[in-house]
């Protein structure tokens, strides 16, 4: 009686979500297949591939960060770059799937709507597992064809397949809890996703910890790594010793969890979790009453997700600077990174490649904080807002100073995480510190430039504000940092701003290129707030 | 005084021509009351006013300025209150209401704390777990609790229940009482009939009509239930009437508000035993301006 009309319900929430999973899917797949062929490419010899496994296994960075391989060959290798990042990714699109057909259904009044209906009381969480399933079941299929396609062999790839399948599972089963605890849907993804980022950590800590084998390429995981649905994908060790008993453990769990749900379900109110819901504050600080001070509490989250992000990102990346030589050594690699990363030293070259790249990566951060002033717009509250004392530059200049703060925060957590662990490791702090954080700081100069045009269209040009400020963006990444590996033509290189910043650290900052893109960046800037002063607030 | 004086106001976006040459006019102190049917042109006229919007052509002055040009300086003086309040999801209510309150140059901390018990608001919920109807007390609380001039409420209560509708009433009252001005556009005519003093019938972007109710009648009918002594013959041949049913010495009829004195006298001479008579609408009003010329109409 409690699932009646499940049946209904699934086939809604795949008519609504065919293109979602859709490309969920094939991005998934597509990660594993390009990971399996940018390996295969990269290690063309045994013994190359056997170095690599070596080289994986002796890095508690690299343990720690994607997991060690689980044997020397190309599939292993694979295997160690991609899956727990793609076991971490399924996890999400079983997270927002589970979360999107239950709480958030029923926050936007649908479920009271079909709940009033002949529908059972468990039908919208069994209905949304069902989906979430079967999507997980076709995740297993495609990404262990990814793996085939690369001429894999077919064990070792259904077994990967099947680990992913199985771990995005599994993060259904616990959604499916927390969406019942959750005060909202929001909450839910928030809770769901800690448990993923829990999992991820425990393994983290279970393969940086683990006993390396008497190959010197595989490491037996210690004991937190058996506490996470991650760690047991691992266990699978495709194209290694290749075990299927994860299985059974994938199963068991993924029953327990779906247990408790159905019985957490049954005692709560549609519209409502289990959690108390938080309340806030009832009167606004003074801190908060001003248009920086808003834009400071709307960024300041957003900000302290990428502060440590960009942080661990450095830690990590900074940590294995003094294995460059080895990991990069080949002939292949070593000339990838000089592309990349211009001249000198193969350290200076991968830390040039690597910062530049994330360089792009942090005005992402500057986009998606500008353009927030866009979201506002378009059925947001600047109505309101510009209907009160605040004009129209004060609010784009709070906007505009709260997101270059941000920035530049971000650039330095990324060059400060950056040298501190490559100075430790290398044994000199000072220089690895100094030298990092100019190269990141430096950052700015370019980012300035992108940020400028996005303000600059979004003055002018409102409405395609968003679409220039992400296809500006693209080519900053694609063209301007893999430009001369695609080899693009000079000019279409330089069309990026970041193209004219030396490779640090490798060569020397000059003021030149730094004073001419603070120059532009401010007359697009002031080009911008003129538009947007003389021009209709477009409130749809 | 005049707290808002609109000319020949023109406003296109792209094809769609969304003001035809409006005109509109708010004395100081009093309620107006601003009609028209969906996309009539009301938010689009309120946007020009408050400088969100660039006029094309046409003259709009707000409290002796101009709405564009001294934007600021005009927004310390007035409260707006949006149609769909969109507001912060991460703020909770009371938070909304400080900002904006102090955005637009202070709260009057007393109004503002009566306001919240008036309205039954819980300040500390975040406001994207609101409804519509909370949005909108958020939005017009922080604009009651402002201590200004002008007040212009878009479509106020399209999310309240009626029970703080009333609450909503007393408010606009209130602030006649004090002298100050309100332009309340609306298309349910309940609200507008008892809350507004004078009004300004819009459609397709033109004002139709405008001036007091009482000015307004003469578009009117008021529909008449009469009970007489001698047969209630004759009705049907008076000018200004129309829709006569008689059934033995009951009859029913519409009256062209303008004629009702005529139709009195000629009552009289019959004997009325009882009479009804329910006043004009301004559902009526819209009725012969839309319903009753179906042409031209979206
Ligand atoms: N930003 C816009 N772009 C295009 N058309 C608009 C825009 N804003 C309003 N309109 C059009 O102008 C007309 C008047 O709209 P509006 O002022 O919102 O009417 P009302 O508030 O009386 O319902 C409608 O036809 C509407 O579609
Ligand atoms: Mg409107």
């Amino acid at each position: 009686m409690s699932m009646t009309a499940t049946g209904v319900l699934a086939r809604l929430a795949v008519r609504r979500d065919r293109v979602r999973l859709t490309v969920w899917l094939l991005a998934l797949a597509a990660l594993v297949g390009s990971t399996a062929s940018a390996i295969e490419g990269l290690y063309a010899t045994p013994a190359a591939v056997a170095e690599n496994a070596a080289i994986r296994a002796s890095s508690v960075v690299a343990r720690a960060f994607t997991g060690p391989a689980t044997g020397g060959n190309v599939g292993a290798l694979a295997v160690a770059e991609a899956l727990v990042f793609t076991c971490v990714l399924a996890a999400l699109m079983n997270v927002l799937t589970v979360v999107r057909h239950t709480r958030q259904n029923e926050e936007l009044g649908r479920a009271e709507l079909t709940g009033s209906t002949a529908v059972g009381r468990h039908a919208g969480l069994a209905a949304a597992l069902l989906v979430a399933a079967v999507a997980d079941v076709l995740l297993a299929g495609v990404c262990a064809v990814a793996l085939l396609a690369n001429g894999l062999p077919v064990a070792g790839s259904i077994a990967a397949g099947a680990a992913i399948g199985a771990s995005g599972l599994a993060f259904a089963g616990i959604t499916a809890v927390a969406a019942q605890v959750a005060e909202g849907a929001r909450a839910a993804i928030g809770l769901a996703s800690a448990a993923l980022g829990l999992a991820y950590l425990l393994r983290a800590v279970g393969d940086a910890t683990g006993e390396t084998g008497p190959d010197g390429m595989t490491v037996t995981a210690a004991w937190p790594s058996w506490l996470s649905p991650i760690g047991w994908a691992q266990r699978f060790e495709p194209y290694g010793d290749q075990r299927w008993w994860p299985l059974a453990l994938f199963g068991l769990f993924t029953a327990a969890t779906l247990g408790l749900a159905g019985w957490l379900s049954a005692h709560r109110d549609v519209g409502t979790g289990m959690m108390p819901v938080r309340r806030g504050r009832t009167r606004a600080t003074r801190s908060l009453r001003t248009p920086f001070g808003l834009a400071w509490r709307l960024q300041r989250g957003t900000l302290l997700g990428w502060l440590v992000g960009v942080a661990v990102f450095g830690l990590a990346f900074g940590g294995i600077g003094d294995q460059v030589d080895d990991l990069f050594g080949s002939e292949q690699s070593a000339e990838l990174m000089r592309q990349l990363g211009g001249g000198g030293s193969l350290v200076d070259a991968y830390f040039a490649a690597m910062m530049g790249l994330m360089g792009v990566v942090v005005a992402g951060y500057t986009l998606q904080a500008l353009l927030r002033l866009r979201g506002d717009e378009t059925g947001g509250p600047a109505e309101i807002v510009l209907a009160t004392a605040v004009s129209r530059t004060r609010w784009l200049v709070a906007h505009v100073l709260v997101a270059l703060a941000g920035t530049v925060l971000v650039l330095f957590a990324l060059g400060l995480g950056t040298g501190l662990a490559y100075g430790v490791v290398a044994g000199d702090l000072t220089a690895a510190v100094g030298d990092l954080l100019v190269t990141t700081v430096a950052q700015l100069a370019p980012t300035l430039v992108l940020a400028g045009f996005v303000v600059a269209v979004f003055g002018l040009v409102p409405r395609a504000a968003v679409a220039l400020a992400w296809a500006a963006f693209a080519v900053c990444l694609v063209v301007g940092q893999f430009g001369a590996l695609l080899e693009l033509p000079e000019p279409l290189i330089d069309v990026s701003p970041f193209s004219h910043l030396p490779d640090l650290p490798a060569q020397a900052l000059t003021a030149g290129p730094v004073a001419a893109m603070a120059g532009l960046s401010v007359l697009l800037l002031a080009l911008g707030a003129v538009g947007y002063r003389r021009r209709n607030l477009t409130l749809h | 005084m005049t707290a808002i004086e609109v000319d020949g106001l023109v406003k296109t976006f792209g094809d769609t021509v969304a003001l035809d040459r409006l005109d509109l006019t708010v004395h100081t102190g009093e309620v107006h009351g601003f009609l028209g049917p969906n996309g009539a042109g009301k938010s689009t006229t309120i946007r020009v006013l408050l400088g969100l919007l660039r006029k094309d052509s046409g003259r709009a002055t707000l409290l002796g300025g101009d709405p564009w040009r001294d934007a600021v300086a005009l927004h310390r003086r007035l409260a707006y209150v949006p149609g769909d309040v969109n507001l912060w999801p991460n703020l909770t209510g009371g938070e909304a209401i400080d900002l904006l309150g102090t955005l637009r140059g202070g709260l009057a901390e007393h109004r503002r704390r009566e306001l919240v018990d008036l309205f039954d608001l819980d300040p500390g919920k975040r406001m994207r777990t609101y409804s519509k109807g909370n949005r909108q007390k958020v939005a017009l609380i922080s604009a009651f609790a402002s201590d200004v001039e002008l007040y212009v409420l878009d479509e106020p209560t399209s999310g309240l229940d009626p029970l703080m509708e009333a609450v909503f009433q007393d408010c606009v009252r209130d602030l006649r009482d004090a002298g100050r001005t309100v332009l309340l556009s609306s298309h349910i005519l309940a609200e507008v009939e008892k809350l507004c003093d004078r009004v300004s019938i819009i459609r397709s972007g033109r004002t139709v009509e405008s001036g007091s109710l009482t000015d307004l009648r003469h578009l009117t009918r008021t529909s008449i239930s009469v009970e007489t002594a001698a047969p209630p013959d004759g009705l049907a041949g008076l000018a200004g009437v129309h829709d006569v049913a008689v059934d033995g010495h009951r009859a029913r009829l519409e009256v062209e508000t303008e004629r009702l004195p005529d139709v009195h006298r000629h009552l009289a001479g019959l004997g009325v035993r009882s009479l009804t008579s329910t006043p004009p609408t301004l559902e009526e009003l819209f009725l012969r301006h839309y319903g009753d010329q179906p042409a031209g109409a979206r």
